[in-house]
């Protein structure tokens, strides 16, 4: 750096300040008369493109500094002239979609479940915020299609555990399965008939044999049948239908939600699996529940009510 | 006698303190951690003492001290250890790629991607890029000073400890040893031995200039310099943590939460910036004013911008933290220094670039120029994205997403990659002797393999990115997120593909490579059309006697 001189200018006039110095015949340029291992180094200025954005940037820097939070300082940094904060610009976001939901959020709130469907465009809505919310809190277990997996039951088809109406779906989410602490939540317990030592292995045998001829897939079974009949009739049905005022699965389709091989079913007789979903109303609002329920309904299982009350603040019942 | 007593001694001891440790272990893989140095210490105790007798091993363990010549046996091991951390590296690399696309191929839980993951960026970062910085720094340091390397015996060591330091790095991860910090995962007492490896290695560097027969220190020396000094610091400040037991392979860091994750970042970022910038400049401004032969563009530039980008790079790093608890003065500091970056960056690929000015003749028929120019249009592409992606506006849709990715290997294949086989394809038959390399159309199929495995990968991850960034943020008319997370990954498994064929196209071109040097090495000259090469002449390249420079500074 410490030739200013162009060096085009300097070297007619007289002989070049370093012995090594040597003009660059392609270039037309001098070399700063270093070399090293048959490296040279020319004399080129920085080009001045460069030099200018580099400008450019400092000065963009020093002015974004100033106008945003910036300078470290004893007990906390500056706060820029433009009093932007990371967490202000959050809860400015928030605020204002949370005041361009609430209408309609207080308006699901407001309407009995039994009415939303008659509001085609609140339910359209109801169900879009039900989707969003399912992605967040229901996919991990029921699946981003809502489809299920073995032990979490399928949301699209018509088989219901507990009634597919949108009043059983709300109740469902908002009470859990099995959830502990919850008085009001769905509880079913099977008796483990082969760990408790109610039936020994053969006679579940014969129960399996008899529920898979349900089905069709095999033989009737006598001995199965008697046992069924005295075990298992009174929560699933003498048809093997189920009852939803106990959650029952009914055993006479093709939709087994623990598998429907006979080692699946006769191990869901000698230890059954009992699975838990939480009671969302602890951790959801009303109104986000309801769409949950909206959206499950809208999955193409969805029951009508079989009686609409007349007055709609009267619950109706839930159970066709 | 006695410097051999003391060796040996210490490599004894080493010995039996692994053998004890190794015995007591707290935990398995801090037991198998013992045994492997147990092995190394054996090894160097070993040759400690047949070094004194016998004479079996010859100059390829031993430094013979003649000083009218350069000390290339650390450098011809280099140039190997990095074709092999090379194929392991890009390997890991194809295969974590390939389980993202298809995860039946994660195999639990040694194979899985939590553990091959590190490997990956642990084996071309530090195996591969590390050994490349050290052998290139040994034989650039030599040439520029015109000296022999200073502390043969510390050079060895620095050598064949940073190969145990990788291979308990390595070993570690899939055991399940991680201290959780990227691209420091090493547990407490790999970080110790790295530490011991690295202040060697400075010392060999430093006591090397220090003996240097030119009255100046070259640029790359500069970057070199730079690149090991901050490393240390880098190193030793992020992994400062307490061991829970000096018999275990656990510890705990130092610094917690956001003071915790500001430390990582500061180093995880100037790892970027010292070891996969500054390190590879240097070994750009020595090879390609040597393959160009062309002066280095301007003296000038190369000050103003080593200076700012060694000022500016160590603030960067809370641009990884924007938008999290991060105060947000620490997050402008980040975004404002990235985007000043910009230009200094630039100034590498300038000074590079134009280097080639009244040689440009020479991209259409020097394959190894053509890989230099390559490497350095990579770097000016990713040295631009990066200020880009920094700013915060742009950062809160790419940030988490596979863009980030894609930019890391735009960098990494494109700048660090190609550079790095520009130099090895310029050292090879220099160090071997050879007259020119075995094929040099070879080196031409590997620069088109190689760019096409690029395109491949950076533009599949640019989609990608994008796509799951916009993806992740989209919301319907209703005001509700439109997509779950599980959607955005089915989203980008056509791309998942694409980057793994990219991949794929990037290993297919190294063993060309690897092939090509393989055969420089035992001596055999494929019969082809000649293309381009720098020319070398053996004789001069020795360092300069001790006397004409101190009669001149008498």
């Amino acid at each position: 750096m410490a030739n200013d001189q162009r060096p085009d200018q300097q070297v007619p006039q007289k002989p070049a300040p370093h012995p090594g110095r040597r003009l660059d015949e392609p270039t037309g340029v001098h070399t700063v008369g270093h070399e090293w291992d048959g490296i040279e180094e020319l004399d080129n200025p920085m080009p001045r493109w460069w030099l200018w954005t580099l400008y450019a940037t400092i000065i963009w820097a020093v002015a974004y500094v100033i106008a945003y939070p910036a300078w470290p300082l004893l007990e906390k940094g500056t706060e820029g002239v433009l009093g932007w904060s990371s967490r202000g610009q959050l809860a400015e976001e928030m605020a204002a979609e949370t005041s361009r939901r609430s209408p309609i959020l207080e308006a699901i709130a407001m309407t009995p479940l039994e009415r939303l469907p008659e509001n085609s465009e609140l339910m359209a809505q109801a169900v879009a915020g039900g989707a969003a919310a399912f992605r967040v809190h229901c996919v991990q277990c029921h699946g981003a299609n809502a489809a299920g997996f073995e032990g979490f039951p399928n949301l699209t088809d018509d088989e219901w555990l507990w009634g597919g109406d949108l009043r059983a779906i709300e109740f469902t989410l908002a009470k859990g399965v099995r959830h502990p602490g919850n008085d009001e939540t769905r509880q079913s317990l099977m008796p483990a008939y082969g760990a408790s030592g109610i039936l020994d292995r053969g006679q579940i045998d014969q129960v399996t044999a008899h529920v898979l001829s349900l089905t069709g897939r095999g033989p009737a079974n006598a001995a199965g049948a008697e046992l069924y009949a005295n075990n298992c009739a009174v929560c699933h049905g003498a048809d093997g239908g189920g009852l939803r005022q106990f959650g029952t699965p009914s055993l006479n389709d093709a939709v087994w939600l623990y598998g429907d091989s006979p080692a699946a079913i006769r191990q869901q007789i000698y230890q059954p699996r009992h699975g838990v979903m939480p009671a969302w109303e602890d951790r959801l609002d009303q109104a986000t529940i309801r769409m949950l329920a909206a959206y499950v309904h809208s999955l193409g299982g969805g029951e009508d009510f079989v009686e609409v009350a007349a007055d709609p603040a009267v619950q109706v019942d839930e159970q066709p | 006698m006695e410097t051999l007593t003391t060796r040996a001694g210490m490599w004894f001891v080493l010995l039996v303190l692994a053998v004890l440790a190794s015995a007591l272990a707290r935990d398995t893989a801090f037991a198998v951690h013992m045994v492997i140095v147990g092995l190394a210490a054996g090894i160097a105790l070993w040759w400690t003492l047949a070094k004194s007798k016998i004479d079996l091993v010859g100059t390829w363990l031993r430094p013979d001290n003649d000083e009218t010549k350069y000390d290339d046996d650390p450098v011809r091991w280099g140039v190997l250890a990095t074709m092999f951390w090379g194929v392991a590296g890009f390997l890991a690399g194809l295969v974590i790629a390939l389980q993202l696309a298809f995860p039946a191929l994660n195999f639990e839980p040694w194979l899985n991607f939590g553990r091959l993951r590190p490997l990956h960026t642990s084996a071309v970062i530090f195996a591969f890029g590390g050994n490349a910085l050290i052998c290139t720094s040994f034989y650039i340091v030599q040439r520029t000073c015109r000296a022999r390397l200073a502390m043969p015996g510390t050079a060895r060591f620095v050598f064949w400890g940073y190969q145990l330091f990788i291979v308990l790095a390595a070993t570690g991860y899939l055991m399940g040893v991680t201290q959780s910090k990227e691209y420091a995962e090493p547990e407490w007492y790999v970080d110790w031995w790295l530490t011991i490896v690295w202040v060697a290695y400075l010392l060999v560097f430093v006591m090397t200039i220090v003996k240097r027969r030119e009255p100046h220190i070259y640029v790359a020396n500069w970057f070199f310099l730079a690149f090991i000094l901050t490393v240390a610091m880098l190193h030793i400040v992020n992994n400062l943590d307490m061991p829970v037991s000096l018999l275990g392979s656990r510890s705990y860091p130092l610094f917690a939460g956001v003071q915790g994750a500001l430390v990582q970042w500061w180093y995880g970022h100037n790892a970027v910036g010292f070891f996969l910038t500054a390190g590879f400049l240097a070994m750009m401004y020595y090879f390609v004013p040597k393959q160009a032969e062309r002066p280095i563009y301007s003296y000038r530039l190369s000050i103003v911008h080593f200076w700012s980008l060694i000022f500016l790079y160590i603030w960067a790093g809370p641009h990884h933290l924007h938008y999290t608890a991060l105060p947000d003065w620490a997050q402008t500091l980040g975004m404002v220094f990235s985007v000043v970056l910009w230009m200094p960056s630039w100034g590498g690929m300038i000074n590079g670039l134009l280097t080639l000015n009244g040689a440009w003749d020479k991209i259409r028929t020097d394959p190894i120029i053509r890989m230099m120019v390559w490497a350095l249009a990579f770097y000016g592409m990713s040295t631009f994205e990066g200020p880009l992606l920094s700013i915060k506006a742009v950062n809160s849709m790419s940030h988490y997403t596979d863009w980030t990715i894609g930019h890391v290997h735009s960098g990494a294949l494109g700048w660090n990659g190609m550079i790095t086989f520009a130099a090895m394809y310029f050292l090879v038959p220099r160090l071997w002797g050879r007259t020119r390399l075995y094929s040099l159309r070879m080196v031409n199929w590997h620069f088109w393999l190689a760019t096409l495995g690029i395109v491949f990968y950076a533009s599949s991850m640019w989609v990608a990115g994008m796509m799951q960034g916009y993806m992740w943020r989209e919301y319907g008319a209703d005001g509700y997120l439109v997509n779950s997370f599980a959607e955005t990954v089915s989203a980008m498994w056509p791309m998942y593909v694409a980057r793994a064929f990219g991949g794929l196209l990037y290993i297919a071109g190294f063993l060309i490579m690897v092939y090509n040097v393989w055969q420089t090495i035992a001596g055999n000259l494929r019969v082809e059309k000649p293309l381009d090469d720098a020319k070398f002449n053996p004789d001069a390249d020795r360092p300069l006697p001790r006397t004409p420079l101190a009669q001149a500074a008498e």
